[in-house]
């Protein structure tokens, strides 16, 4: 395993070298070193002057794939993208180009995505499961007839409506819970309630749905019709039986998404003014801040090429029939 | 249930506050910021929401007053208004109206009685060095915030602090966005910024900090503890208004060097985050991404509720409540929380709620928050009237137009068929509906450069362009269609045909408006240039590309914006200098129309220099009456802003000029705390019914489930 999971590194360097080229190359297509400046410096009058000082300072006046000016290896190196890919390489951020150290501003801002992110993914996992194997249970009944009509009536309903209407009911109308801001440990919880349920509700119909049909594929197994001969009741061959086997497309589809729940929801953060990480990279857009774009972009790669090496382990330690 | 269950506050009195209880109970405002500010360092900041807190923490030379209008400057930590003293070059006064004037000293006298609030950057060694001027890495890691520091403490306010601050601005590494402006005036700025930067460009690079007191701008001069001169070239009377800007607040060199430490850097603890001033209030949290909290500073110096005559207070329409508090000391609220708030609607419903003090309207709440009088007159819905809000409304000192590029070969120019093909395209515009359909009505046609409460301004007659309205019956009225379709074939198309090619008349309007919503605006622009039988097409843009067309002169018709800087008509009429054009200055000027008048240009370097004199006056209705004629711009809009107020937040008068208002502000916490309880009583209700349905569905379930077991199967199912 561990000879695969060093390939698998080594395959991710050229990913990641191609992902941050790209950046660079569509962000430059479209602001320039100038506007940047121009957009930073916020100024009613910006002089050519306050640019060059700017562009020095930042050291957006190099150029960015070659430098014609400098000699030898240097004019591969003395570059704008060499110079940054080799600092993200070793996770050096750097200061933003309105001047915050990146790394901190990252930290501070994970908790309150991961406060939201994280209870939402496991409380969504455990009502998902439960709910599909109620319905695998109740199989051709009007309940789960009509549980899979709400199911495909919650998927077709924006979550941006269920953002608002939720806080409507619960804040503005029944008062239980606030409609939007943070704290900090414990006085986050009533913060983050009502994020959590309205995520977890936005997201129950699709799982439902897919858990479902994962379990009603294990129902009509050999092994199963074997475990009901033997006179078990029709619970113990739901959790005994057919939930673990179930398990196994479920974890490969549920953990490689567990590293991406460190950035953050951006609609979820900016309607309940959670302080994460979701609205970091758009707000850096919007700002034409590259510095942050690219140390995001490069860490949203590093996150989802970490989730697809870990969905491979975890296939490995749950079906003995694979090895790495 | 779940929420229930785990509700942090099931006992509270109300739930959904979004505050701790002891906040809510306490001397404190609860506002809002909509976007995290960038800086907050004095040298750095021109952004209205970072001066909307710095406003509270530094302290410039002069404030405007807060009640009196037309705005008026008065002293904050100077004993009176600078002594201004008019020099020859040879450095000898010489009377103000003499044409040997090269040169203006103001001289500032402080307060002896001003403190910083207490902070860690003050606190010293023995031998006078700062006790915490070189922090451990292992110290540094421990800190969330200066203030985690143990020993804080205060000093005098200085003259020298302000010096500090001028030769700050100066150094190019620091990026103050107004350096070049005030290298034109302040003698020897421009040098010593040449210099310092040199030096500071080779400290930086040794990872040294730069301490400026060694250092002297020869304009810039510290005569003793209390007392500062400043000499600028020339006459420049609206220098005053910029030493009541925040560029000019004092800097204490000790909390410069404390901040360059490279591992506070790393925290981003820095000036640009953690401001120290002598104001009346201290920065005691700054999370830019969630919440801004304000302290009262308890080293603030005295300082008075304004007071006004009666003659004043009619004047400037101020309501006797306004005056309840005045001779009273400063400030009255004890802390200010403001939260980022990004999105309108949770914004609206706290407020509603009583969880915001104050609140702008916007479009999403117009409809409930605001009716519309048979008149065309706004009011506050009774909904609102009922709740006890009050609303506040002003013009705002800004500008909103559509402007022509002079250099342009269609539209600009200056030929009586130009000034006529702009003047009729003008008349088109139907600005009234335009307020109407796009703003709600918040705004006022404009018919010049200068808004409303700035000297400059007319009302009635005198004050209409009769290039594009009448005068009736004591009313403005637009021109009527027909006149501009009368000046359009006098400048060449009759019936926007073009006389020359016979093709009709296609013009391009670039912007930067490209979203889903801007394509009603878009729309309707089209509509009043196709009344004159004109094609417009639209050119959408993003930002930059825009931006780079304007300062490149490659547009032909863009709409624009300004806020004034300082209450002065210069700072309006100079958006129409000659010498200003951007297509002549590289792109740094600010007459983004290209207009050069050379009559109109002699008559506002007249008016730059000039007090505000009837002479003055005069000379800016000249001044008018020629923009007028000419047209570069369509005049546009004077955007009027609604406030919201509950009744128990006090003292609130609109003061577009003033950012340091927190100190006059009151609130009546026992009225607010009793109408939030009232207004957020949890509903229990929806719990029992919520329990109910469970308990249906679970126990329909336990039925089916074991009548499903219970079920014996057939032979023939069984064989089947």
């Amino acid at each position: 395993m561990i000879g695969y999971l060093i390939r698998r590194i080594l395959y991710a360097v050229p990913i990641l070298v191609g992902v941050n080229l790209i950046t660079f190359v569509l962000f430059f297509m479209v602001n320039t070193p100038d506007d940047m400046a121009r957009a930073q410096l916020g100024a009613k009058q910006t002089t050519p002057a306050m640019i060059q000082a700017w562009k020095h300072e930042h050291g957006y006046d190099k150029p960015l794939f070659y430098n014609s000016s400098a000699k030898g290896i240097e004019q591969v190196t003395d570059t704008l993208f060499v110079r940054e890919s080799f600092r993200l390489f070793l996770f050096d951020f750097g200061r933003s180009d309105a001047n915050r150290d990146i790394a901190e501003d990252i930290k501070s801002r994970m908790g309150p995505s991961l406060s939201i992110a994280l209870p939402t993914f496991l409380i969504a996992l455990v009502t998902n499961i439960t709910l599909a194997l109620l319905l695998v249970l109740f199989r051709g009944s009007v309940f789960d007839l009509s549980m899979m009509i709400v199911a495909v009536m919650i998927m077709s309903v924006s979550g941006l409506f269920y953002i608002i209407a939720g806080q409507v009911l619960f804040s503005k109308i029944w008062h239980w819970v606030p409609i939007s801001g943070y704290a900090e440990g414990w006085e986050s919880i009533k913060f983050v309630l009502l994020p959590i349920a309205i995520g977890v509700f936005a997201g129950l119909g699709a799982g439902v749905r897919w858990y479902r049909s994962i379990f009603l594929e294990q129902v009509h197994q050999d092994y199963v019709r074997t475990a009901r001969a033997k006179g078990l009741s029709e619970i113990a061959v739901l959790f005994r039986h057919i939930l673990p086997n179930g398990m196994l497309p479920i974890l490969t589809g549920v953990v490689v998404v567990i590293p991406s729940l460190f950035m953050g929801s951006l609609i979820m953060e900016s309607f309940f003014g959670i302080p994460g990480l979701g609205s970091y990279t758009i707000d850096a857009i919007n700002a034409q801040d590259f510095a942050i774009v690219k140390a995001m972009v490069f860490l949203g790669s590093v996150l989802y090429i970490l989730g697809l090496i870990l969905t491979d382990i975890s296939y490995a330690l749950f079906d003995p029939r694979v090895t790495l | 249930m779940l929420i229930i269950l785990l509700h942090p506050t099931l006992f509270a009195s109300v739930w959904n506050s979004p505050y701790p209880e002891r906040e809510m109970k306490g001397n404190t405002l609860f506002g809002v910021f909509s976007s995290p500010p960038k800086h907050l360092d004095p040298v750095l900041s021109y952004n209205a929401n970072e001066w909307h807190i710095i406003g509270q923490i530094y302290e410039p030379p002069l404030q405007y007053n807060y009640l009196k209008r037309p705005y008026q400057l008065e002293p904050l930590t100077l004993t009176s208004m600078p002594k201004i003293t008019y020099l020859d070059m040879s450095g000898r006064e010489v009377k103000k109206t003499d044409k040997t004037v090269a040169y203006t000293r103001y001289r500032l006298h402080f307060r002896n009685d001003i403190f910083y609030h207490e902070d860690p950057v003050f606190a010293k060694q023995q031998d006078g060095t700062l006790l915490y001027g070189a922090l451990s890495n292992s110290m540094i890691e421990k800190l969330h915030s200066t203030s985690d520091l143990p020993i804080h403490a205060t000093r005098h306010l200085q003259a020298s602090d302000y010096a500090y601050a001028i030769k700050r601005m100066a150094v190019r590494q620091y990026h103050s966005p107004v350096l070049d402006t005030m290298m034109q005036y302040i003698v020897g700025l421009d040098q010593f910024s040449v210099q310092i930067s040199k030096i500071a460009a080779e400290t930086f690079r040794q990872h040294k900090k730069l301490d400026l007191r060694p250092y002297h701008i020869k304009g810039v001069q510290v005569q003793d503890n209390e007392t500062l001169d400043i000499v600028i070239h020339g006459k420049y009377p609206q220098f005053l208004y910029w030493l009541s800007m925040y560029f000019f607040s004092p800097i204490p060199w000790e909390a410069d060097l404390f901040y360059q430490q490279e591992g506070l850097k790393h925290k981003n603890l820095t000036l640009d985050t953690q401001p120290v001033g002598t104001g009346p209030y201290y920065l005691a949290v700054n999370n830019p991404n969630r919440r801004i909290v304000l302290k009262r500073n308890l080293h603030f110096h005295r300082e008075y509720y304004p007071s006004l005559t009666p003659k004043e207070a009619e004047s400037a329409s101020i309501e006797r409540q306004l005056l309840r508090d005045s001779g009273k000391q400063l400030p009255f609220i004890d802390k200010a929380v403001y939260t980022l708030e990004k999105e309108n609607i949770p914004l609206w419903n706290k407020f509603l709620q009583g969880y915001y003090d104050a609140s702008g309207i916007s479009s999403e709440a117009f409809d409930q928050a605001i009716q519309i009088g048979t008149g065309g007159e706004m009011g506050l819905s009774d909904a609102m009237r009922k709740r006890g809000i009050r609303m506040l409304s002003s013009v705002s000192p800004s500008v909103f137009y559509m402007a022509f590029n002079m250099e342009d070969p269609v539209v600009g120019g200056y030929s009586p068929a130009k000034q006529k093909l702009r003047q009729a395209i003008s008349i088109a515009q139907d600005q009234e509906e335009y307020i109407a359909i796009f703003m709600n009505g918040r705004g006022i046609a404009a018919q010049g450069p200068i808004p409303p409460g700035i000297f400059g301004y007319e009302k009635g007659k005198a004050g209409t362009d009769l290039y594009v309205y009448d005068w009736e019956n004591g009313k403005r009225v637009r021109k009527n269609i027909e006149t501009a379709k009368e000046l359009l074939a006098q400048a060449g198309y009759p019936g926007g045909i073009s006389m020359k090619t016979g093709k009709r008349l296609k013009l391009y309007y670039d912007t930067v408006a490209t979203g889903p919503d801007d394509r009603a605006l878009m729309e309707w622009r089209r509509k009043q240039f196709a009344k004159l039988g004109i094609d417009l097409v639209i050119r959408a843009t993003d930002y930059n590309r825009f931006q780079e067309k304007v300062r490149k002169g490659k547009v032909q018709i863009f709409s624009w914006g300004w806020n004034a800087d300082y209450p002065d008509p210069e700072n309006f009429l100079f958006l129409l200098y000659g010498g200003n054009a951007v297509v002549d200055t590289n792109g740094s000027g600010i007459n983004s129309t290209n207009y050069k008048n050379p009559e109109f240009d002699a008559l506002f370097r007249e008016i730059k220099t000039m007090d505000n004199t009837p002479q003055r006056l005069q000379k800016i209705e000249k001044m008018i009456k020629i923009a007028q004629k000419d047209a570069p711009w369509v005049w546009g809009v004077f955007p009027t802003s609604f406030t919201l107020l509950h009744g128990w937040f006090r003292n609130v008068s609109a003061n577009a000029m003033a950012n340091n208002t927190l100190k006059y502000k009151r609130i009546d916490v026992k009225q607010r705390l009793k109408q939030q309880i009232q207004w957020n009583q949890p509903v229990y209700a929806p719990l029992f019914w919520i329990v109910f349905i469970a308990a249906i569905l679970i126990l329909g379930m336990v039925r089916i489930y074991r009548k499903a077991q219970n079920v014996t199967l057939k032979r023939d199912e069984v064989q089947s």
